[in-house]
């Protein structure tokens, strides 16, 4: 097979020394950069070429490198993890660019996400929406028998599409209105189409609209910005389920007698 | 219910809901306002009728009117909380796959127009010049000699051109939406909603567009 040609790239990287600071822009030379890296892998070797002239490196958040964790991603050209579709940074390659092309890096932006350094933010507000009730209360022990609970296909079908969400914040961050719509949607569709998340259904919904408000996302207007960035492909579906099953929370709650809220 | 619309989605069914009363409101109005294009008196006789049960008039002004200004400060309290939530923007805005429509990203922008337009439209024709006229033996208000007047302003054909062509943004992006904010959307159903809000917006904004057209190409 013939092989590809190593490709130069001129790269303006978003430098913030802390949360504190203000930050700027600065340009790199990505040099001889192999076609079969990946996005993150060129940015290695700038990295090293930065340690070895005594300069800081670039941070930038990383883990599986495998498209599973959702620890990476910022923007390239203003593209939440680059131009590819359903693709994390990680598993962007740099076949898909242009010798001598510019790429300007950019970190999440988002009021609730803010910049902890260089091209890494603090996405603990996630976390919290998810901790608020992303989850279903049940005794621990042995694991049970996947059959056990018969779930019809399609259903089962749609609660793993939404179930896919790797809580990157992509969504948030190419949202105009910085909206967590899409990540808190995923995990209440997920959770609401399946017998195991009945019991808390209503409430999951109220608590994680209710936790999504208070740490200062915005509101969705539809523009579909964060289904387009998603690496996992979440669909847009997920925020009208959400919408459906916080109105129907709203309406059927009653008091919570005793339970979790309790505690 | 005081925490629901206190919500960011509670504050999307309540937009949805306004915006919907005037989606609905833009058809009504729109059709028969086609008479202009056959005849005067017909025209007249319209404008007169609808005008006529004042219990009725004021009923649907209050909805009309309390729907537009919940609407816009909706609007305007979202507008800010986004702001404020997005913090800064970036150096760089998407332009590939990953871009959004045009629609869905001014619709605040295209919101203003529509209520400058509005706000005029009532001014000039609603508050505009009474002449009188009889039709049958009635004597009625002549509404076609104002359109008719007012229409002879290429600079207020224009004006016409410029927000009922921001409206065409506005309601194909509002219609659809709507359906996503209020949660009736499904999968299967996602690609024909956003062609339905489409035709609607452009049936619209053409029939109404017509009508100043009709009159400075045809009318002395
Ligand atoms: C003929 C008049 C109007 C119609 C038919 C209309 C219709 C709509 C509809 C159906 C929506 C979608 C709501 C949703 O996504 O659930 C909407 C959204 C919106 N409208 Fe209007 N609207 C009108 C006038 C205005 C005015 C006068 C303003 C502001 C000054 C405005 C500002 C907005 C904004 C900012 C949104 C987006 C809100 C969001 O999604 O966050 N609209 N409109
Ligand atoms: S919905 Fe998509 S973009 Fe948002 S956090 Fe989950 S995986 Fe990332
Ligand atoms: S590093 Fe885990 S998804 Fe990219």
């Amino acid at each position: 097979m013939e092989k590809k040609q190593n490709i130069n790239l001129k790269l303006k990287v978003w430098r913030q020394k802390n949360a504190q600071a203000k930050g700027e822009f600065k340009e790199y030379d990505a040099k001889e950069v192999s076609p079969d890296a990946s996005f993150l892998e060129m940015l290695d070797a700038v990295n090293e070429d930065l340690i070895k002239s005594g300069d800081q490196p670039i941070t930038f958040d990383h883990d599986c490198r495998e498209g599973i964790c959702g620890s990476c991603g910022f923007m390239i050209n203003g593209e939440a993890h680059g131009p590819q579709k359903g693709t994390t940074v990680c598993q962007l390659h740099m076949r898909h660019f242009k010798n001598g092309e510019h790429l300007t890096i950019e970190p999440w932006r988002a009021a609730a996400m803010p910049i902890t350094k260089d091209l890494m933010c603090d996405r603990s507000a996630l976390d919290r929406i998810i901790t608020s009730g992303g989850y279903v209360s049940v005794n621990t022990g042995n694991a049970r028998d996947a059959n056990n609970i018969p779930i019809p296909k399609p259903d089962a079908d749609e609660a793993f599409l939404s179930a896919a969400c790797i809580g990157c914040g992509a969504c948030v961050a190419s949202c105009k209105n910085a909206s967590a719509a899409l990540f808190t949607s995923a995990k209440i569709s997920h959770l609401a189409l399946l017998p195991q998340g009945q019991v808390e259904r209503k409430q999951r919904a109220l608590d994680m609209v209710a936790q999504m408000d208070a740490e200062g996302f915005g509101s969705c207007t539809s523009t579909g910005a964060c289904e387009a960035a998603c690496p996992k492909e979440i669909s847009l579906i997920n925020i009208a389920k959400m919408n459906r099953e916080f109105l129907r929370a709203s309406v059927l709650k009653k008091e919570e007698v005793g339970g979790g809220d309790m505690a | 219910m005081k925490d629901f619309l206190k919500s960011s989605v509670g504050r999307k069914y309540i937009m949805g809901l306004t915006g919907l009363v005037w989606v609905g409101f833009l058809f009504a109005h729109m059709a028969p306002n086609m008479l202009i294009l056959f005849s005067a008196e017909l025209y007249n006789a319209y404008t007169y009728s609808v005008t006529a049960n004042k219990i009725l008039l004021y009923a649907v002004e209050a909805i009309l009117l309390s729907s537009l200004v919940i609407h816009v400060l909706m609007a305007i309290l979202l507008t800010r909380q986004n702001r404020v939530a997005r913090g800064a923007q970036y150096a760089v805005s998407a332009n590939g796959e990953k871009a959004v429509s045009w629609g869905s990203r001014y619709m605040a922008a295209q919101g203003s127009a529509i209520l400058a337009f509005i706000i005029l439209h009532l001014i000039t024709f609603k508050y505009g010049t009474y002449y009188e006229t009889t039709v049958n033996g009635v004597v009625m208000r002549d509404m076609h000699r104002l359109v008719v007047e007012v229409f002879q302003s290429p600079a207020y054909v224009a004006w016409y051109f410029i927000c009922l062509g921001l409206m065409v943004f506005h309601v194909s992006h509002g219609a659809a939406s709507v359906f996503q904010s209020f949660g009736i959307l499904e999968r299967k159903l996602q690609g024909g909603i956003k062609k339905f809000a489409w035709v609607y917006a452009i049936v619209i904004v053409t029939g109404f567009l017509s009508q100043p057209v009709y009159v400075f190409l045809f009318h002395k």
